[in-house]
């Protein structure tokens, strides 16, 4: 089906690429998920234009767990969208798993973000009424899944974040942090390159928080890369790496030295109100 | 197949919102019932229309002796006298396709019942006739074969001549006069009403057309034969038979004209029958109205429906789903709702009529054609109406639909 989806725009060279890629025939010889060149992106705002991002270059590699940070208008969000498929640069030069991701049309995106990259939103976006399991499964919707495989890693996903209890809950019957797990499943469900966190613990409490953290931090153990966007330099503290957006460009890139451990940090927390979670 | 997973996320969705699905469903339920209804209303009036023609009789056929010719000057119809008693009898015997057979002549004049006189037509007719013309004698009875070969002074009263000659009083075994010949009542007839042309059919008397003939009259042929086919299917193949007898007993050649004419009524069932057909139609487009309404319904749920789902639809993109994905989904819901709106508006209507029918005492049909028509013309509502609201969801930007509040 993913061969379909993209050779029908053939005579376009990045579609070659996507059927390259997706059909498991990755030359990336370098080890680099991530490679942006001199990014910009500019939006019209009636007459005026705003520059959102003015030249941003970064690469990341695979198994890295980055926190994005900046104030707000400093081209985070803007550079997140990029960086998750949904929205084109103006300029400048994204390769995601080798593929030139720039010039893709829109149903091409669509399948790179099926295949590549897993959201987390800070508001969780779960569909309501429906049950977690069928939250989990929507990506697996729309990529050639049997019934069957699509079950399986549903419940796979949702044991990864430790919720294979409550399969069958349905949001509002799930605590902040509980819902924020089930959009963690989601987005692992379809083996994503990445997994993009867009203020995970925006709306949860302080003890939460670490524990969505705790979460990040032993799937990035296991290998999955990880970007995250925050404000907090608390919830910063756990990623490895630590890039600073201001005025959208990269104002400082550094190895985060001091990694905390989620973990050992929760110990710590006392857990007043755990039980209101149910 | 991922058209399957498409198709089964817009069951999910619909289940979601159960009330909604319903009430959207609702247009097209009564929409799709309204037709059916009035579909089966409107050929039920079209089947009483041609049984009350058929009770006229329309399977009646009238010959009238032909036109008379001197020197080249036509008379006029039945003003020869060609047609014979004999002739009456020989269609009764000899052809197939004839029922009933009745001589006829007839009389004007003043009728005097005591101290209260009105003027009526006087019909001499056979004793056949009442069946020929499907009438029914409501007091007393109607005359016999003897009455005819003795050609006795009974008759028999329609309606209106004894309403008025007989207001207070039952006629029957009265004596009345008829151009100061004395006859006998002995029989009343039912109301049978105008005709097609506005004649007061009741207003008549009848009486045997031997007596007509010698005493009212005094005219000693035959004026026309009314005869009655089998059926209204037979009429043609009557016509064509008393044609070949009459000419045969009259003796025309070949390449003479007939002196007589056959007269048949199928032109007025025909006309009446397509003004019912014209009500059909009518009862039809009025209630389409209404399934148009009800895809407009659908119409405005959708596009509720997308605005309020912006944020499911950004979520379904971000993970993957393609444009034409959402577009698939919202008119899958759309044409799932139209359908089965169409099925369960099929069930109500079919009640509906069966309902009608019993209480009314109107007689409904339901045809094949009017519920492949109100099925297939849900359809085409649900996906005409259904694709606007899922264009707009399918061109919606993600990060946009994301962020919808």
């Amino acid at each position: 089906m993913e061969t379909n989806n993209s050779s029908h725009l053939s005579g376009d060279v990045s579609s070659s690429k996507v059927n390259s890629v997706l059909s498991g025939e990755t030359k990336n010889v370098n080890g680099k998920l991530i490679e942006i060149e001199k990014l910009f992106r500019t939006y019209l705002l009636g007459e005026v234009e705003v520059h959102a991002l003015r030249g941003v270059s970064i690469e990341v590699s695979k198994g890295e767990f980055v926190a994005i940070m900046g104030a707000s208008g400093s081209g985070k969000s803007t550079f997140m969208n990029i960086l998750g498929c949904l929205d084109k640069p103006t300029k400048g030069n994204y390769k995601l798993d080798n593929i030139d991701v720039g010039n893709l049309s829109r149903d091409e995106l669509a399948l790179i973000r099926n295949k590549k990259i897993g959201f987390v939103f800070q508001g969780f976006n779960l569909l309501s009424r429906t049950t977690a399991m069928e939250n989990v499964e929507l990506p697996l919707f729309y990529s050639t899944v049997s019934n069957k495989e699509r079950k399986e890693k549903s419940i796979e996903a949702l044991k990864k974040v430790g919720l294979e209890e409550r399969i069958y809950h349905y949001p509002n019957q799930l605590s902040g942090g509980q819902q924020q797990r089930v959009a963690i499943a989601r987005a692992l469900v379809n083996d994503p390159s990445i997994v993009l966190a867009d203020e995970p613990t925006g709306n949860l409490d302080s003890r939460t928080s670490v524990e969505v953290m705790e979460i990040f931090q032993k799937l990035n153990e296991q290998g999955i890369t990880i970007i995250l966007v925050t404000h907090e330099p608390d919830i910063a503290a756990f990623a490895k790496r630590h890039v600073v957006f201001k005025d959208g460009r990269i104002k400082s890139d550094k190895i985060n030295s001091n990694t905390k451990n989620a973990s050992e940090v929760i110990k710590t927390i006392p857990s007043i109100d755990e039980e209101d979670e149910e | 197949m991922k058209i399957l997973n498409i198709i089964l996320a817009a069951f999910r969705a619909l289940r979601r919102n159960k009330m909604r699905s319903f009430l959207t469903m609702l247009g097209i339920i009564i929409g799709v019932a309204a037709v059916i209804t009035m579909l089966a209303i409107g050929q039920g009036a079209e089947y009483s229309v041609k049984q009350q023609i058929a009770s006229l009789g329309t399977n009646v056929l009238i010959i009238f002796p032909g036109s008379q010719q001197q020197s080249g000057i036509r008379v006029g119809a039945g003003s020869m006298t060609t047609l014979t008693e004999d002739d009456a009898q020989a269609i009764s015997t000899d052809c197939p396709a004839v029922a009933y057979v009745s001589p006829g002549t007839f009389a004007g004049g003043q009728v005097i019942a005591g101290n209260l006189n009105w003027a009526t037509q006087i019909q001499g007719v056979g004793v056949d006739y009442i069946q020929i013309r499907d009438w029914i004698v409501q007091y007393g009875s109607f005359f016999s074969d003897q009455d005819i070969k003795g050609a006795t002074k009974v008759c028999v009263l329609g309606k209106t001549v004894a309403d008025n000659l007989f207001p207070d009083s039952d006629p029957v075994g009265q004596n009345i006069r008829i151009r100061n010949v004395p006859f006998k009542v002995i029989g009343v007839l039912t109301r049978k009403g105008q005709n097609a042309m506005g004649q007061d059919q009741d207003d008549v008397i009848l009486a045997p057309y031997t007596t007509v003939q010698n005493r009212l009259s005094h005219f000693p042929y035959i004026r026309q034969i009314l005869v009655s086919a089998t059926s209204s299917k037979s009429i043609e193949t009557a016509q064509k038979q008393i044609t070949e007898l009459l000419r045969m007993r009259h003796k025309i050649a070949r390449f003479e004209g007939d002196d007589f004419t056959i007269r048949n009524q199928s032109d007025l069932a025909n006309a009446a029958t397509a003004t019912s057909q014209i009500l059909t139609i009518l009862l039809a487009s009025i209630a389409s109205v209404s399934l148009l309404v009800g895809g407009i319904g659908i119409m405005n749920i959708m596009l509720v429906s997308v605005t309020e789902r912006t944020r499911e639809i950004g979520i379904r993109m971000s993970v993957g789903a393609r444009g034409r994905d959402i577009l698939t989904q919202f008119l899958i819901e759309a044409l799932v709702l139209s359908l089965l709106g169409g099925i369960i508006g099929i069930l109500f209507g079919v009640a509906g009529s069966k309902l009608i029918s019993s209480f009314a005492e109107w007689p409904t049909f339901i045809t094949a054609f009017s519920i492949l028509l109100s099925f297939g013309f849900s359809i085409l509502v649900g996906l005409f109406f259904g694709f606007y609201p899922a264009r707009k969801a399918a061109l919606l930007n993600p990060i946009d639909a994301l962020r919808y509040e």
